[in-house]
């Protein structure tokens, strides 16, 4: 891990801001992490935790009312935030690209595929149509179209599902970039195509190089896909680190609460614990730690203040005051309990 | 992305400028129709002459400020000598009428026949369905002219000829709700309980719908005023004498020629500050009463 | 709404039966079963149904709102007089006779004898068309070239300055009557200016006024609709899709936005052609041009009921048609629509 990350997210902040500010909802707030060239880092939540506004905060294609309010975004050591407009078109699919949550509505009806697949190539690196449309034709080989030729030519109302989401996937990785973000892409797929189409993602992060964000609500997909995990609560990461460290041994109340929510087939008996409670408002937010109000685990303090970064483990982070250093023996008579 | 896009939704600069047009009031469009409501209502007291006889003497004077003009007829004279004030006054008081009678008439009818095809349904429905269709396949001013020109004009004929052909557009909006509300629990609890079909139909469904009867009226009052206006400057509407915005229009045509502009701006400046402050009054009451309606 | 409600009827009813069974049915009756031709065929028969209502409606006011005759003749005329009048026109026939010899000539094209020029109507209505649709199709161009990039302004900065100008253009754009918006450019470019004749056909320069008077209202419709739809598109993930591509702010709109967003004005545009030709009556009065809404008024002028009640059936009829046209295109084009999934 020498040098520099590929991308490093430093208390990144983003809210929607009312027209006259009376209402401010940080969607991501204070945001900090690290992303390695070729790893893949999972970001999981609750729908509202604020995961797609980051996504969309990386691009910096935010809906109007929207602001970065604070913080850096680094790739490769040149902050995001502080670009211009024109400067991020060139950095948007060429350094960083992005498949969307709905296979069947990222492609626009009234253009051929091969146009679609070509304009990324035509616009970034200003290829010929006649090139680009070649690269068209091998892109969606790779991602394994049967017969491109004549699928270039199609309208993506002639496709299925499936065959739509590796398209969006095609135009993702036209123009070789370096990261690579995927938002929850498999949602609306079924179980079988789900599993190649990650089978596929997985092998086109292993030839290009790619470092991969997948932004997911499952589990068992971080466990599958991911080396990083960043577990995302009201607009913060509560808790990061790597996947298995993570898994084998949560820290913060609501990470646990996620990991006894996975139904697990090796034991089938066992209690599924939905985490109780609403989810917040992220419009307002409790003082203190906000999972507070339903963690079970709650102290006077964690009302009070919020906890800030702590490190329980070397690579690891989690704002919970349980994670504190004092706090450390008591946690694992707690995680015991839990 | 549901939850930061319903937000994104609800806190854009637009929502906003709704949210402040919901708790204040729309004064100006409220002010403009409060003081034509008081002008029509006391059209005898502030009217300086007669509005239906000229002195043929005085024909065709410009506005006071005008050379030419004097304070004894403050906006001129029209072909015949007559006051174009006294006139405009007048003209606001059977705009206004004429405006909200027909509003009323095609909302009373279009409310009823919407609450019967939604409600009983089967042939009912069907039969006032392709009634609905076929009037709006016609142009509506059309078919007003049509009626208008073999009815004969009158102001009275007039009210019942828009409100004969306006009353599809209520129709078929009511009908809409009709069918949302059948299936609701309190309509299904009043069968259940035994009601007759015309006491739900009076007790249960008429009060639901009624608001977007009020927020339709609102929308079609302009709509209406204007429709009033066309008949009359075409001369099928209201007959001259009678001071009618639309026909002071037609009359004023024959100076339009030599320049006698007030004759043509004037009347034309009060229908379209009729029609925009009903229009902006309908924008407002339709975001205040009934939020369904915002697609219309 | 009901083609809405028509058209989820369609989809609840049984689809076509299994491909063997059809095999085995007559041609004809194959053709039947098939979604597309059971489509055409209910579309075309409410079509029908419609101008069967229509023609019943003008034929009954005509009759019931007053005696046809009285039209024609001079007030204080003998009751000799208006019985021969009556006769002459087959009114002293029962009423269903009556209804039965108007449908007949109808669809022999026949809309009767116009009082005023002693002409057949058809033939007037024909002479006057083609200047209807000379000034509609130049409205039409006129609301699009306005409509079309005021909306896309509007859109693009939805909720500020543009916006509000838009807004503003579409509130006067549906509270002026057209016949004043004439009547003041009559004043402003014949009387004051003198660029532009007031009335009459003849030179493009002739056009230019009645196409901006009558276009006015509809470029404010078009410019709702175009900001309305743009605005949908816009929020789209295609369009989303198109900005993480890294694409110019321009490319996004023309290219991807623009397309869309257009359908469903163009739409509404080709209803609205056909409105215009019906609806120009008070345009074509102010500027005295020669189509057939200043046929209608003359009709009235004159008294002239058969001109009056040829030009209000021949407008009904076009306007089913050019709706029934557009209902099978869309169903074309849209196999939502014609199987109502």
């Amino acid at each position: 891990m020498a040098g520099p990350p590929l991308l490093e997210l430093d208390r990144l902040s983003t809210h929607y801001i009312a027209a006259q500010g009376a209402r401010v909802v940080r969607a991501v707030d204070g945001v900090s992490l690290r992303v390695e060239a070729g790893e893949t880092l999972g970001i999981v939540g609750e729908s509202g935790s604020g995961k797609s506004t980051l996504a969309l905060t990386l691009l910096r294609v935010l809906p109007p009312a929207a602001r970065i309010v604070g913080g850096r975004m680094l790739l490769d050591g040149e902050d995001l935030v502080q670009k211009t407009e024109p400067e991020m078109q060139d950095i948007r699919g060429k350094k960083i690209a992005m498949i969307l949550q709905d296979p069947m509505a990222s492609l626009n009806p009234l253009f051929t595929i091969g146009n679609q697949v070509a304009e990324p190539i035509r616009v970034h690196e200003h290829e010929t149509r006649r090139t680009a449309w070649q690269r068209a034709r091998a892109l969606l080989n790779a991602v394994r179209i049967p017969s491109p030729e004549a699928r270039v030519k199609q309208y993506p109302h002639e496709m299925s599902g499936g065959m739509r989401q590796r398209i969006v996937g095609a135009i993702g990785i036209s123009c070789e970039p370096r990261l690579l973000i995927a938002d929850e892409p498999t949602t609306s797929l079924d179980l079988t195509i789900q599993a190649q189409y990650l089978n596929l993602l997985r092998e086109l992060q292993r030839q290009h190089g790619l470092a991969l964000i997948f932004i997911t609500h499952n589990l068992g997909i971080v466990a599958k896909m991911c080396d990083q995990l960043a577990v995302m609560y009201a607009g913060r990461v509560v808790e990061s680190g790597p996947v298995s460290r993570i898994f084998n041994a949560p820290v913060h109340p609501y990470t646990k609460a996620l990991l006894n929510a996975i139904p697990r087939m090796d034991d089938p008996d066992r209690r599924l614990n939905a985490i109780e409670g609403q989810p917040p408002n992220l419009a307002a937010l409790p003082p203190g730690c906000s999972f507070a109000p339903r963690c079970a685990l709650a102290m006077p303090r964690c009302r009070e203040a919020a906890p800030p970064e702590f490190t329980p483990e070397p690579g690891r982070t989690a704002h919970c005051w349980l994670a504190e250093p004092a706090a450390a023996a008591g946690r694992l008579i707690v995680s015991g309990a839990v | 992305m549901s939850i930061p896009a319903e937000i994104a939704r609800r806190s854009s600069p637009l929502a906003a400028v709704r949210k402040v047009r919901m708790r204040d009031y729309p004064v100006i469009p409220l002010a403009i129709l409060g003081i034509v409501t008081l002008v029509a209502i006391f059209a005898n007291q502030l009217a300086p002459h007669n509005p239906e006889v000229g002195i043929l003497t005085a024909r065709f004077k410009p506005p006071f400020w005008q050379h030419g003009g004097s304070t004894e007829y403050l906006l001129g004279t029209d072909q015949l000598g007559r006051d174009v004030l006294s006139r405009l006054i007048f003209g606001a008081r059977i705009s206004m009428v004429v405006g909200f009678t027909a509003v009323i008439f095609a909302g009373a009818l279009g409310t009823f026949l919407g609450i019967l095809s939604g409600y009983l349904g089967g042939w009912v429905d069907q039969v006032v369905m392709r009634l609905t269709d076929t009037w709006l396949a016609l142009p509506a001013l059309t078919f007003a002219i049509f009626l208008a020109a073999i009815v004969g004009p009158s102001m009275w004929n007039i009210v019942i000829i828009l409100g004969v052909t306006y009353w599809t557009r209520y129709a078929r909006v009511i009908r809409g709700e009709v069918l949302a509300l059948k299936e609701r629990e309190f309509v299904r609890l009043a069968i259940v309980a035994g009601c007759s079909k015309w006491t739900i139909m009076r007790h249960h469904i008429l009060p639901n719908v009624i608001n977007s009867a009020i927020v339709l009226g609102s929308l079609m009052l302009g709509v209406v005023i204007i429709a009033e206006a066309t008949l009359s400057f075409l001369g099928v509407g209201v007959p001259p004498p009678q001071p009618a915005w639309g026909l002071m229009l037609s009359d004023g045509k024959q100076g339009l020629m030599v320049g006698y502009w007030w004759l043509t701006v004037f009347p034309g400046l009060g229908i379209m500050l009729l029609v925009l402050s009903a229009n902006l009054l309908g924008d407002w009451l339709r975001v205040k009463l009934d939020p369904q309606l915002r697609q219309l | 709404m009901s083609d809405y409600v028509t058209r989820q009827i369609d989809g609840g009813a049984p689809r076509s039966p299994p491909a063997t069974a059809a095999r085995a049915m007559p041609a004809l009756l194959h053709l039947l079963h098939l979604p597309m031709t059971r489509f055409v065929v209910r579309r075309t028969a409410y079509a029908l149904l419609s101008l069967f209502l229509l023609s019943l409606t003008i034929f009954f006011f005509v009759r019931v709102t007053g005696d046809p005759a009285m039209l024609l003749v001079e007030p204080g005329a003998s009751p000799d007089d208006i019985a021969a009048i009556h006769h002459q026109f087959g009114l002293d026939r029962p009423l269903w006779v009556q209804y039965w010899l108007f449908m007949s000539s109808l669809f022999h094209g026949d809309l009767g004898q116009s009082f005023y020029y002693q002409t057949p109507v058809m033939g007037l209505y024909l002479s006057r068309l083609p200047n209807s649709i000379e000034l509609a199709a130049a409205a039409m161009l006129f609301s699009l070239v306005i409509g079309i990039p005021a909306g896309i302004l509007a859109a693009v900065n939805v909720g500020r300055f543009w916006d509000s100008i838009g807004k503003l253009f579409t509130l006067l754009g549906l509270s002026m009557p057209s016949f004043w918006v004439g009547l003041l450019m009559i004043l402003l470019f014949s009387v004051y200016l003198g660029w532009l004749p007031s009335s009459g056909a003849g030179t493009p320069w002739h056009l230019i006024m009645p196409a901006f008077a009558l276009g006015w209202y509809f470029a404010a419709a078009h410019m709702r609709l175009t900001r309305s739809s743009m605005l949908e598109v816009l929020g789209s993930e295609y369009i989303k899709l198109a900005r993480i591509k890294g694409l110019p702010q321009t490319l996004v709109i023309a290219k991807h936005a623009f397309k869309n967003a257009l359908i469903p004005v163009l739409t509404l545009a080709g209803i609205n052609l056909v409105l215009m030709i019906n609806v120009a009556v008070v345009v074509e009065t102010v500027f005295a041009w020669p189509g057939i809404g200043r046929l209608l008024y003359e009709g009235i002028a004159f008294r002239d009921f058969p001109v009056v009640q040829g030009v209000v059936i021949m407008g009904g009829a076009m306007i089913v048609t050019v709706n029934l046209l557009i209902d099978i295109v869309y169903a074309l084009i849209d196999p939502r629509i014609r199987l109502g999934s």
